[in-house]
C-alpha cells in the first residue's frame, strides 16, 4: 500500500515535470493548456516526426514562444493554427484538411482495405465454386487411393 | 500464371512507390508562399547598422533572398555558388542574416543583453563574409528570428526569388548546387526579367 502510493506520487511528479519542460515560463495555467493543446497539433518542420510540443529544435521554441505571444494577445485557436498554415503549409498540421491534395492521404488507406475486402471475397467465391465442382472418385481411383493409403500405413 | 502475375505485379507496384517515396527529400516542404507578397520586415543593414532595408524597397527589381548565418554548416557548401553568382549577374542578392548569436546555441542567451547580442551578431557576421568572399548586394540582421518565422524558414540556408511585383516565386530550401542555380534560378530570373 505504501510503495502503490509512492509509486503514484512519483508517477504524477513525473507527468507534471514533463509538461513543464516544454513550458517553462508556465504562468496561466489556462493559457500554457492551450499552448500545450495547440503544439501537439503541430508539426516541427525541423525534425519533422516530432510536434511543437514535444522537440527541443530551437525553431520549435520560437514557435511557442511565438503561440504563447498570440495567445495573450487574445488570439482564438484557429487564428493561430491560420497563422502557422500561411507560413509552413498544411505540412505543419498534424491531421491535415481533406482537399484535393490530400485525397490520397486520408482515402488511401481505406481504399487499400476495401481493395483487400475486394480481393478476399473474390478468392473465396471462386474457391467454394472450385470445391463444389470437384467430382466424387471414380471406383478406379478409389481403389488406387485405398492401396496407396495400404502401402504407407505404418506396420 | 494468373496468380503468380498478381503477386509479382504488387511487388513491382511496391518497388514503384518505395523508389520515388525514397527518393523524395523530406525537407522539400512546398512552401505556401509561392505566388504570395514576400512579407514585409524592416531590418538593419549589416554594412549601415543605422539603416533598414525591407521587401518595399526592392519593389520594380527581381531579387533573391538568401537565408544564412555564420553557424550553419550548410551555408558554407553553397557559398562558393553564390559568390560565382554575384560576380556573373546583376539581380540583388540580398543576404538574410538569422539569428547569427542566439541560434548558435553556444551562448546563455539569458545572461547576454539586446545591445550585447546585437554588437556580438554584426561582428560575427561581418568576420564570416571577409573570410569567405561576401556575394550579397547587402545584408540585413534578423537576430531573433522573426521574420524567419514570416518567411516560413525551418531549415538554413533557404532561397527565395522575389519578382518585381513584390510576389515570392520560388524558394528552395537547403544549399543551392551548381545545379540548381543554373537549372532553376537563372531560368526563372531570365523570364522575370524579360
Amino acid at each position: 500500500m505504501m510503495l502503490r502510493a509512492l509509486f503514484l506520487a512519483l508517477a504524477l511528479f513525473s507527468i507534471g515535470a514533463q509538461a513543464n519542460e516544454a513550458a517553462p515560463l508556465a504562468t496561466d495555467p489556462v493559457a500554457e493548456k492551450r499552448l500545450q493543446d495547440l503544439s501537439t497539433e503541430l508539426r516541427c518542420l525541423v525534425c519533422q516526426n516530432q510536434t511543437i510540443a514535444d522537440s527541443n529544435a530551437e525553431l520549435a521554441q520560437d514557435l511557442r514562444t511565438e503561440i504563447r505571444g498570440m495567445i495573450q494577445a487574445g488570439k482564438s485557436d484557429k487564428e493561430i493554427i491560420d497563422f502557422m498554415v500561411t507560413r509552413y503549409g498544411d505540412f505543419v498540421l498534424y491531421r491535415p484538411p481533406v482537399k484535393g491534395i490530400t485525397l490520397l492521404l486520408w482515402g488511401g488507406p481505406v481504399a487499400l482495405m476495401l481493395f483487400g475486402l475486394f480481393a478476399l471475397i473474390r478468392y473465396l467465391r471462386q474457391r467454394a465454386t472450385r470445391l463444389a465442382d470437384d467430382q466424387p472418385l471414380s471406383a478406379d481411383e478409389a481403389s488406387r487411393a485405398a492401396e496407396l493409403l495400404e502401402e504407407i500405413k505404418p506396420k | 500464371m494468373n496468380r503468380y502475375f498478381w503477386i509479382l505485379g504488387g511487388f513491382a507496384a511496391l518497388v514503384v512507390l518505395l523508389a520515388v517515396g525514397l527518393n523524395l527529400n523530406p525537407r522539400d516542404v512546398p512552401s505556401p508562399l509561392v505566388g504570395k507578397p514576400a512579407p514585409a520586415f524592416s531590418l538593419n543593414v549589416l554594412a549601415q547598422p543605422q539603416q533598414t532595408l525591407g521587401p518595399k524597397d526592392m519593389l520594380g527589381k527581381v531579387w533573391l533572398l538568401n537565408v544564412w548565418s555564420s553557424w550553419c554548416v550548410s551555408c558554407r557548401q553553397e557559398h562558393p555558388v553564390l559568390v560565382e553568382f554575384s560576380k556573373q549577374s546583376k539581380v540583388p542578392l540580398i543576404g538574410l542574416n538569422y539569428k547569427e548569436v542566439r541560434g548558435d546555441g553556444e551562448f546563455d542567451m539569458s545572461k547576454m543583453s539586446v545591445e550585447d547580442e546585437k554588437k556580438l551578431a554584426f561582428q560575427r557576421a561581418n568576420r564570416w563574409l571577409s573570410q569567405h568572399g561576401d556575394p550579397y548586394t547587402l545584408t540585413v540582421m534578423d537576430l531573433d528570428g522573426r521574420v524567419g518565422i514570416d518567411y516560413g524558414v525551418y531549415g538554413v540556408p533557404e532561397t527565395y526569388v522575389i519578382d518585381k511585383a513584390g510576389m515570392i516565386r520560388m524558394k528552395h530550401t537547403g544549399p543551392i548546387s551548381p545545379d540548381v542555380l543554373t537549372q532553376k534560378i537563372l531560368p526563372l530570373l531570365a523570364e522575370l526579367n524579360k
